[in-house]
C-alpha cells in the first residue's frame, strides 16, 4: 500500500477558472516539503486541493492510496491537518480554548474533554512555547504568538501530515523564523511529514527538505533544495536575475537576486521553457 | 516538554467523573452567571405577574401561582388565568429567538445576524398575512403551522439562492436581506388589499404581540422547545468549530455542508414558532447572544444555555414595559424590545467605528 498523500492527476479550479490541470506529486513521508512560486501561480491552490479544501474537476488526491472522499471526514481529520493562511478567531477566545478545539475529530458526544484531550492539548501548547500566553484571548496578541497558538491548535489534532499555507506571512523576520524553526522541530522530534506554501525562497531552502516550484500551475522543478534554487530556475520562474551562494552554515543555496531580467533576454529565457523543462536544464 | 512552567488555570471547569465514561467542559463563568439570570428571572417573574391593573403582593403571588389561597379570592384566577399564560409565553419566546439568534450568529460568524436580519421572521408574515387576506374564513388554528412552513421556506430559499457551488455565509446574509425587503413589500402589499378588521389584526400579528396568549400556546410553545433546545445545546462543539472559518471546520473533520444545512434549519425552527405565538418579535435574537457572550465568553458550550435565559429574561422585561409605559394602555411586545434592541445595535455599530 503506498502511504502518505498524493496528487494523481488532479485538476483544480474556481469556478470556470482553471488553476491547476492535471498534476500528479505525491507527499513523502517524514519530509518537509515547500511549495514555493511565483504570485498566482496556483500553490495555495494545490494546497487547498491535498487538504480537501477544493475538490478536483478531476484526478483525486490520496491519502495511503484511498481517495480522500471515500474516507469519512472524521477520521481524515486525524489523519491530516490543514492550516489556512490568516485564520480568524472568534473575538475573546483564549490560546487553550482555541487549541482545545484542535481536539474536534478525537470527540464524541459523551467523551469531549477526555484527559488524553487535555495532555495533548498541554503537549501542543508546550512545544509551541505558548505556556504563559495560554490564559490570554487571541485578539490581544501579537501576531507571531498568534500563530504559534494555531499552530499549536493544529498540533492539537495530533495528525501525521501537516499542511500550511504561508505560515510566515504577515509576520517580520524574527517571528518568521520562530515559526520556521518550530516547524523544522516538529518534523524532527515528531516525525511529522509538513507541507507548506512558503514565499521566501530562502527559507524554503533553508528548512526543507525537498522544493517544488510551481509556475502556471505547472511543477517546473522538484528535488532537493541545492539541485532546485538555481540562478536559471529563478530568472525563468520570478523573472529575475541573481547569484545563489552556499550557507556556510548549513550548506542551503542562498538566493541574492540583483536585478529583473529585461525584456530583452525574456523572450530567450521563454524559449527555454518552452522547449525542454528546467529540470533538464539544472 | 517545559514541565517547571506553570500552567495556568484553563478558563473551564472539567467534568469528567470517574465512575461515567463522560467528559465535559463548561466556562468557568457560566454556572455563577446562570444562578444570578435565574435569580434575576424569579425576581422579574414575579414582579411581572404582581403588576397589573391592580397589583397584587409579590408574596400573594407567590403563593397564586401554587395555587394556595390568599386573603383575595380573584388573585388565583387573575394570576393562573390571565397573567401567568402571557407571561410565561414571553419568557418562552426570548428563550427561544435567543438560542435561533445565538445560531444564526454562530454559524454565519457575524455578530449582527438574526433570524429577523435574515428574512425568516418576513418569511413566516407573508404566508400568515396571505392566508389572512385571501382565505374566506381564516382558521386560527392553521396559523402556526402556515407561519412555521413560510418561515423554513424561506429560510430555505435563501439558502438556495446563496448556493454556488457550496454555501457561503456572507452570500447568505446578504441575500437574507435582500429576501427580507421584498417580504416586507408583499408584506405592505397584501396588507392594502386587506379587509379593514383584518388588515389591523394583521398589523398587531406582524409587530408582535403576546396580548390574550392562552395556555395552549404556551404549551405549543414548550412542545416545541422540549424537543428543539437540546438539540440546540448538542450543537455546542460544532458551532464553536465553525467559528473558526470553513477551511478549519473542513479541517477539523465536519461535515461543514450538512451541519450548516441543519444549524439553518434548526434557528429557523426556533424563530418560526415565536412567529407562530406572538408574531414578528425582533432584536431579542441579536441582544441576547451578545450580552451572553459578554457574560461567558464565545465557547458554545456556556454561551448557547445563557443566551437562552437571558433572551427569557429580556422578554419577560420587555412584556413588563409593555404593559406599563403607556399604562392602562399597553404597547405591543414587538415596540419595546425595538425600544431596547435597536439602542443596543446603534452602540455596537458606534462601539465598532471607534
Amino acid at each position: 500500500m503506498e502511504s502518505g498523500l498524493k496528487a494523481a492527476g488532479i485538476s483544480l479550479a474556481y469556478d470556470q477558472n482553471t488553476i491547476i490541470e492535471n498534476l500528479s506529486t505525491s507527499i513523502k513521508s517524514g519530509q518537509i516539503t515547500a511549495l514555493v512560486g511565483p504570485n498566482g501561480c496556483g500553490k495555495s491552490t494545490l494546497l487547498r486541493g491535498l487538504a480537501r479544501l477544493l475538490r478536483p474537476k478531476n484526478g483525486e488526491v490520496l491519502l495511503d492510496g484511498k481517495a480522500i472522499q471515500t474516507i469519512p471526514t472524521k477520521e481524515l481529520a486525524k489523519q491530516v491537518g490543514v492550516l489556512p493562511q490568516a485564520p480568524v478567531a472568534p473575538e475573546g477566545l483564549t490560546v487553550y480554548e482555541l487549541v482545545a478545539q484542535g481536539r474536534y475529530p478525537h470527540q464524541g458526544f459523551f467523551q469531549q474533554w477526555t484527559a488524553e484531550d487535555e495532555e495533548v492539548c498541554r503537549e501542543a501548547i508546550a512545544i509551541t512555547n505558548t505556556i504563559e500566553l495560554a490564559d490570554r484571548p487571541l485578539d490581544t496578541l501579537s501576531g507571531g504568538q498568534r500563530q504559534r497558538a494555531w499552530i499549536a491548535m493544529s498540533l492539537a489534532q495530533k495528525t501525521p501530515i501537516l499542511l500550511l499555507d504561508e505560515p510566515t506571512t504577515y509576520l517580520d523576520i524574527g517571528f518568521q523564523l520562530e515559526v520556521m524553526e518550530l516547524i523544522e522541530k516538529l518534523n524532527q522530534e515528531r516525525q511529522m511529514t509538513i507541507l507548506l506554501v512558503l514565499h521566501d525562497l530562502n527559507q524554503a531552502a533553508r528548512y526543507s527538505d525537498r522544493m517544488i516550484v510551481l509556475e502556471s500551475g505547472q511543477i517546473v522543478a522538484d528535488g532537493r533544495p541545492v539541485d532546485v534554487l538555481t540562478a536559471e530556475l529563478v530568472a525563468n520562474v520570478f523573472q529575475v536575475q541573481s547569484n545563489i551562494l552556499i550557507d556556510p552554515d548549513n550548506g542551503a543555496p542562498v538566493c541574492l537576486p540583483f536585478a529583473t531580467v529585461k525584456q530583452a533576454d525574456e523572450k530567450s529565457k521563454k524559449l527555454i521553457i518552452e522547449n525542454g523543462n528546467v529540470k533538464e536544464m539544472v | 516538554m517545559a514541565e517547571n512552567q506553570p500552567f495556568p488555570r484553563p478558563n473551564w471547569i472539567t467534568i469528567r467523573p470517574r465512575l461515567l465514561p463522560i467528559s465535559w467542559r463548561l466556562d468557568r463563568r457560566t454556572p455563577a452567571i446562570l444562578g444570578v439570570l435565574f435569580i434575576a428571572l424569579a425576581i422579574s417573574l414575579v414582579m411581572s405577574v404582581s403588576y397589573g391593573e391592580y397589583n397584587i403582593a409579590p408574596l400573594d403571588v407567590v403563593r397564586a401561582v401554587f395555587g394556595v389561597e390568599t386573603n383575595d379570592p380573584n388573585h388565583i384566577l387573575v394570576v393562573r388565568s390571565f397573567r401567568l399564560p402571557r407571561i410565561l409565553l414571553s419568557l418562552l419566546i426570548g428563550a427561544s429567538l435567543g438560542a435561533s439568534g445565538a445560531i444564526m450568529q454562530g454559524i454565519t460568524r457575524n455578530d449582527l445576524a438574526d433570524p429577523g436580519i435574515l428574512g425568516i421572521n418576513t418569511g413566516a408574515g407573508v404566508v400568515v398575512v396571505a392566508y389572512v387576506t385571501f382565505a374566506a374564513f381564516p382558521v386560527n388554528s392553521l396559523i402556526p403551522w402556515l407561519a412555521f412552513a413560510g418561515a423554513l421556506a424561506t429560510s430555505a430559499l435563501i439558502y438556495g439562492l446563496s448556493w454556488k457551488a457550496g454555501s457561503s455565509t456572507l452570500r447568505l446574509i446578504l441575500i437574507g436581506v435582500g429576501v427580507a425587503s421584498l417580504g416586507g413589500a408583499a408584506i405592505s402589499f397584501l396588507i392594502t388589499r386587506m379587509q379593514i378588521d383584518r388588515a389591523q389584526q394583521a398589523y398587531v400579528w406582524l409587530t408582535g404581540s403576546v396580548y390574550g396568549s392562552t395556555w395552549e400556546e404556551v404549551q405549543l410553545m414548550l412542545t416545541w422547545l422540549v424537543v428543539l433546545l437540546p438539540i440546540t445545546f448538542l450543537s455546542a462543539r460544532q458551532l464553536n468549530t465553525m467559528g473558526l472559518g470553513d477551511e478549519l471546520t473542513i479541517g477539523l473533520g465536519l461535515r461543514l455542508e450538512v451541519q450548516r444545512f441543519v444549524l439553518i434549519a434548526l434557528s429557523s425552527a426556533l424563530a418560526a414558532i415565536t412567529v407562530t405565538v406572538a408574531g414578528t418579535i425582533g432584536f431579542i435574537g441579536f441582544v441576547a447572544p451578545h450580552i451572553a457572550r459578554r457574560l461567558v465568553g464565545p465557547s458554545h458550550e456556556g454561551l448557547l444555555i445563557t443566551t437562552t435565559v437571558v433572551g427569557g429574561l429580556l422578554m419577560v422585561i420587555s412584556d413588563l414595559l409593555a404593559r406599563w409605559v403607556i399604562a392602562p394602555s399597553e404597547l405591543p411586545i414587538g415596540v419595546t424590545t425595538a425600544i431596547i434592541g435597536a439602542p443596543y445595535f446603534a452602540y455596537l455599530l458606534y462601539q465598532r467605528g471607534r
